[in-house]
């Protein structure tokens, strides 16, 4: 099975950067690193492509041809990466890159194509079902847990109350929930090899994607304004007078955990 | 805006390249997973940290810097951070690590026959075997070439008598590298565990390196094939080869630990209110820190020029004499400061830094001691041994 895994690059969260004053949007400038989020779908990608004699490729969009971030997905077991690199690019909204990606997506030719559920530096979590719609393949958000047999994917999707077991014929997009698997460290080997490991740079010319549909110039969303989050509040202090068990399943239903 | 990681500083990140990083954050997130939660534990117990060989093996920490038989081949320097970050862990699994790859895997690597590599050194590499290496005895630590082990030929086979002290890894090695004095001069044996007349036992009450194995070996009338001597080396020198190697990663492991105590002491310093504010605001408290930064930043610096300088072939024993000396005794210092910013806390388990300070004790020690590296710093300064 051929599985294609949307692999963000992102500003280290050690090193977060800032954001335009006149966009609003995140300067990616700089040392980008693997999302931490896109290494669970690394992960079952490789487990998925392992058993069955499969191959990993990398999807991902990113500015300056910026490859750090790919490398470290190379190099836990991923076979080859196509990077989507324009600097019409930038500014893009999720719909944009959805397209983007969507046309890098089909070149690969895929059995499946797994994304997280969001990034942890845009955090729309809209990407995943654009990127399935526009490729006309079913679409499976939040699986917490997936099995590929006789061309259908079986997965646990994750609900507020508990889980949904679905199933959809391949090819088809799934978005995974951090823990889904336990991502692997890159062994020193791999390592090595992914040094020598194809990286295919991608302009948008090459996928036939017309510069003013994207970027700043396609963007149909706009960040209006930037707040600072509000500092958080001093923790409530339950002191137990007989009833604080009910005090805490009743905070705990109202954050809807329980 | 303070700084979580002292080594930020002097932007050290900066002068590594892609895989350097890639391999340094990996043993730093393997270590925060595997071994930060249970290091304490460990320490307190005495247990070594054996039953990490396969993991370690695993990522390829094993030989690491070797080439073929299922060793990564990666550069010096990816081999030092590697060194580096186990030893923020502990120097006990660093030593653990050192001792594998860079004595037991390096002698047999380097010295070695093209049957003994292939019989060891993938399984080695991958942690189903440990190995340990037998220089030091009793009454030979500065002074090997003293030794008192002998290997005396009988028909083709060798009958070794002796006994070997201070052994990382002894108790946990399916093979051990032992010297041994013959007519033709010290040579290399590789001795099986479980050869007749050969054992291995711990020693006891340690009051640092308590998650590391260490042991005596003890040899008597323990007879091996021709084919257990490692052909290509002769001399004290073969086994001298194999120390160069394994200091190099104490030049950047002590610097590991010292990173995890100033952290720690950063971190605590931070919190800790004193006279109705943190104490990381006082003067004193501030001198101690800086003074530590400063010297953290010079050894990683040092470091970083040797493994240079060993990427490019042309390190050079007595350069690595002065890493050794510098990082270790400066770790030592680092270590100390840092716990009394932590106070009382500080001598805890609770907290890596006493537990640092006394490994750091050790590693002062072993593998040339601070005052022979002196020595070989002064030989290489004056053109005079002061040895004898």
């Amino acid at each position: 099975m051929h599985v294609v895994v949307c692999a963000k690059q992102i500003p280290d969260p050690a090193n977060p950067g800032r954001l335009s004053p006149d966009t609003h949007t995140l300067v990616r400038e700089g040392k980008l690193v693997l999302d931490d989020s896109d290494a669970y779908g690394v992960e079952l990608g490789l487990q998925l492509a392992e058993a069955t004699g499969g191959e990993v490729t990398l999807v991902s969009m990113a500015p300056h041809d910026e490859t750090s971030g790919l490398r470290t997905a190379l190099a836990m077991g991923a076979a080859r990466a196509i990077l989507v690199s324009d600097d019409a690019l930038a500014g893009s909204d999720a719909l944009s890159t959805a397209k983007v990606l969507a046309a890098a997506v089909r070149r690969a030719e895929p059995d499946l194509v797994l994304t997280a559920t969001e990034s942890t530096d845009g955090y729309t979590g809209t990407v995943p079902v654009q990127l399935a719609e526009l490729l006309g393949m079913p679409s499976v958000s939040f699986a917490k847990r997936l099995a590929v047999k006789d061309g259908v994917v079986h997965a646990d999707r994750q609900t507020e109350a508990g889980y949904d077991e679905v199933e959809v014929p391949l090819p088809a997009v799934v978005s995974v929930t951090a823990g889904v698997v336990e991502p692997r460290y890159p062994s020193f080997k791999g390592i090595m090899a992914a040094k020598n490991k194809p990286i295919e740079r991608l302009g948008l010319s090459d996928l036939g994607i017309d510069p003013a549909t994207v970027g700043l110039a396609g963007a149909r969303q706009e960040v209006v304004s930037v707040v600072a989050a509000e500092a958080r509040d001093a923790g409530e202090i339950v002191v137990d007078e007989g009833d604080a068990h009910e005090r805490i399943v009743a905070f705990l239903e109202q954050l809807k955990v329980i | 805006m303070a700084l979580d990681d002292a080594s930020a500083l002097v932007d050290f990140g900066s002068l590594l390249d892609d895989e350097e990083r890639m391999v340094q954050q990996t043993v730093r997130s393997f270590v925060d997973k595997a071994v930060r939660p249970n290091i304490a534990a460990w320490f307190e117990e005495g247990v070594a940290p054996g039953e990490l060989a396969s993991e370690l093996g695993g990522l390829g920490l094993f030989g690491m810097h070797l080439t073929g038989y299922g060793c990564a081949g990666t550069n010096a320097v990816s081999y030092g951070l590697a060194c580096l970050e186990l030893e923020a862990g502990d120097s006990g699994l660093r030593s653990f690590v050192s001792v594998q790859g860079s004595l037991a895997m390096y002698s047999i690597w380097r010295w070695g026959s093209g049957e003994q590599k292939q019989e060891w050194l993938p399984r080695l590499a991958s942690g189903e075997a440990i190995g340990c290496f037998g220089l030091t005895e009793p009454d030979f630590g500065s002074n090997p070439a003293g030794m008192r082990t002998t290997a005396r030929r009988d028909g083709s086979d060798w009958v070794l008598n002796g006994a070997k002290m201070w052994i990382t890894n002894g108790s946990l090695a399916d093979v051990a590298t032992v010297w041994a004095r013959t007519d033709e001069g010290i040579r290399g044996f590789l001795v099986p565990r479980g050869t007749p007349g050969f054992s291995a036992g711990d020693i006891h009450h340690k009051l640092s390196l308590r998650a590391s194995a260490t042991s005596e070996l003890a040899l008597q009338d323990v007879r091996l094939p021709a084919s257990a001597m490692l052909p290509e080396g002769r001399g004290l020198s073969a086994p001298l080869s194999c120390l160069d190697e394994a200091r190099f990663g104490i030049v950047w492991g002590a610097m590991g630990a010292a990173r995890d105590c100033l952290n720690t002491a950063l971190a605590y310093a931070g919190d800790r209110v004193q006279f109705d504010r943190p104490i990381a605001g006082f003067q004193l408290t501030q001198a101690k820190l800086a003074d530590a930064a400063v010297e953290l930043s010079k050894g990683l610096l040092l470091a970083l020029h040797l493994g240079r300088l060993k990427d490019q072939g042309r390190l050079r024993p007595e350069q690595v004499s002065v890493g050794k000396l510098n990082n270790v005794r400066e770790a030592i210092a680092i270590a100390r400061v840092c716990r009394t910013v932590l106070g009382a806390a500080g001598i805890t388990t609770e907290y890596p830094v006493l537990r640092h300070a006394n490994n750091l004790e050790s590693v002062l020690t072993y593998e040339g001691t601070a005052e022979v590296h002196q020595l070989a710093i002064g030989q290489a300064l004056t053109g005079i041994s002061a040895y004898r």
